[in-house]
């Protein structure tokens, strides 16, 4: 079952003069498996929409159902929040106990789980943000680098085996040795967990490789969706919002503009070396 | 959930008391406490109240912007008043069931307390809305400058408060974004006895710690990279000057406590009221 979100708008302080409405009208559906890439400039409601699949902010008006679980309600948002995995921005709001294993298997006793399956599920959740248990699962988590608070933090969501996981730029701060072991990871869970990914991200170059669909947010609306060959395809539109197309596509579109006869839908740059070794032999068109 | 705290919160809009010179404001909170304690009379406190509505009508503030600084008493206003109705007993007997009685020296102190209570935080919560921060720890450094004669470490001490002052909402802030964090990971923050709840708010508390002493550090080094190093020779942008509406208000408070102790001991009206009450209940003293 997916999680569906019908006609969703939120309003912040509703019915005071300080109202601000963050999302209005956004229909959308979240198939299992699914990796959905949320793009959108600073501002244009995509925190607001991700907190709404947890049920950690609640619809103003319309309906957010997990597996059919309405998060408006109380009883049947617990138990729709125990299948969406949110990992915030920063580990520094999550992390909290003595040791690394405790702390991921925060979670999971909360899910109120047997011990030996805790146990179980922190070691696999260990391995797989790639921590050696040997040399981490005794220490605290408040001397880890960066980017181990981050897997950390991954962790503890990890080993709740959620159905939907939702990243809000789990990239962010990281240098790009980090951001790309994060994204091999999330692959990694999916595959493995088999669960759904909304991630949350500014680097278009990441939702470019991994996504199934896109959805681009403006101004709390969704401004577009559909693959990310669709979406990429308008890269321009893309740029002049103020958001950051992934290189290949703005490369692409900036040779067509120079008179090279590329084909369509260029937004890896796999595909963009494909199509300039194809003009090997001095079919270049000028 | 931690939209009702009004604590340190500035109004921002253009009135004779936002105008007053904050030292002249502390001074004026002085002199209204002063004001509130000599009060013996009941009635006496209409006009203490009425002189809260006028020193709120003064501020421009709404109000019940000043009036929500009472929310956070809503438990403790009806146990004080109950504790002393009960507790006290003094004066005649008005009332008696059981171990029950109520006597008029109880209701009296009861309703003097919870009258209090009210005036005093009203009258804080004003000086707090009409005053920003900076100027409120700026008044009360140059108010306490004195005691550096005796080593006391004023300039130090405001600094900290400012620094305190300031940090309150990036901390609800961030204590709202760490609960997010702990209530996506099943953490249960409602349900339970209050020992199961306060052991729900390690999870909570200790992020908040943690990057509250990580915040302290990083503030300390950009304040020492601005060559920050205490009072010593730190001149001001805008220097305090006193006006004459700061004369003004200082008299017209002095006034205030001059009206209450002439008119309690001119019109002790209390005195006849316990006479009178005791005679509508159709009992003999």
């Amino acid at each position: 079952m997916p999680i569906v979100i019908e006609k969703l708008t939120y309003t912040y302080q509703s019915g005071s003069v300080n109202a601000f409405t963050a999302i209005m009208d956004v229909s959308l559906t979240i198939h299992d498996g699914e990796f959905v890439g949320l793009i959108g400039h600073t501002g244009s409601g995509k925190s607001t929409l991700i907190q709404q699949l947890n049920g950690l902010m609640q619809p103003t008006s319309g309906k957010v159902l997990v597996d059919g679980f309405d998060m408006s309600d109380k009883k049947q948002r617990a138990k729709g929040r125990a299948l969406v995995g949110m990992v915030f921005q920063y580990p520094d709001y999550q992390l909290f106990d003595e040791t690394v294993y405790k702390d991921i298997s925060f979670g999971p006793k909360n899910m109120k789980l047997a011990p030996d399956e805790i146990d179980r599920r922190v070691r696999e959740a260990m391995r797989l943000v790639g921590l050696d248990f040997d040399e981490f699962a005794e220490k605290s988590p408040f001397e880890l680098s960066g980017g181990e608070k981050r897997r950390t933090a991954l962790a503890g969501i990890i080993a709740m085996y959620p159905k939907y996981l939702v990243l809000d730029e789990p990239m962010a701060g990281l240098d790009p040795a980090g951001r790309r072991a994060v994204l091999a990871m999330i692959d990694d869970f999916r595959k493995q967990l088999g669960c759904a990914v909304v991630m949350v991200s500014h680097s278009m170059d990441d939702i470019a490789r991994s996504a199934d669909k896109v959805i681009v947010l403006r101004d709390g609306a969704i401004f577009a969706s559909g693959t990310p060959a669709e979406i990429f395809s308008r890269s321009d539109e893309l740029y002049e919002m103020g958001l950051e197309p992934p290189f290949a596509a703005r490369m692409a579109s900036e040779l067509k503009r120079h008179g090279f006869r590329l084909p369509g839908g260029i937004y890896t740059n796999e595909a963009l070396a494909d199509a300039l070794a194809a003009y090997k032999g001095g079919d270049l068109n000028v | 959930m931690f939209k009702d705290i009004t604590l340190g919160q500035y109004f921002p809009v253009d009135s004779v008391a936002h105008r007053l010179d904050p030292r002249t404001k502390l001074v004026l909170l002085i002199l209204y406490i002063v004001a509130v304690f000599i009060v013996k009379d009941i009635w006496v406190f209409g006009f203490i109240i009425a002189f809260m509505l006028f020193m709120t009508a003064m501020s421009k503030v709404p109000l019940n912007y000043v009036l929500k600084a009472i929310k956070p008493m809503k438990l403790l206003l009806p146990l004080m008043f109950l504790l002393n109705l009960f507790m006290i007993k003094s004066g005649h007997i008005l009332f008696s069931w059981k171990f029950i009685t109520v006597t008029t020296g109880g209701l009296r102190q009861a309703l003097f307390i919870v009258l209090r209570l009210i005036a005093l935080v009203t009258g804080a919560s004003l000086l707090t809305l009409t005053t920003t921060p900076v100027s409120l720890t700026e008044g009360l450094e140059r108010l306490l400058s004195p005691l550096k004669a005796v080593k006391f470490p004023v300039h130090e001490l405001a600094m900290m408060m400012t620094i305190a002052l300031r940090f309150i909402p990036t901390l609800l802030e961030e204590a709202d974004k760490i609960m997010k964090a702990q209530l996506a990971r099943g953490a249960d923050l409602e349900s339970g006895n209050i020992f199961k709840k306060a052991k729900a708010m390690i999870p909570i508390l200790i992020p908040l710690f943690v990057n509250s002493f990580r915040r302290a550090e990083e503030l300390a080094l950009a304040m020492e990279s601005r060559c920050y190093h205490g009072g010593e020779g730190r001149t001001r942008l805008k220097v305090l000057k006193f006006h004459m509406r700061d004369l003004w208000a200082v008299l017209i408070f002095a006034a205030l406590i001059a009206v209450v102790v002439i008119l309690q001991n001119t019109f002790p009206i209390d005195r006849y009221a316990a006479d009178l009450i005791l005679g509508l209940l159709g009992k003999k003293q």
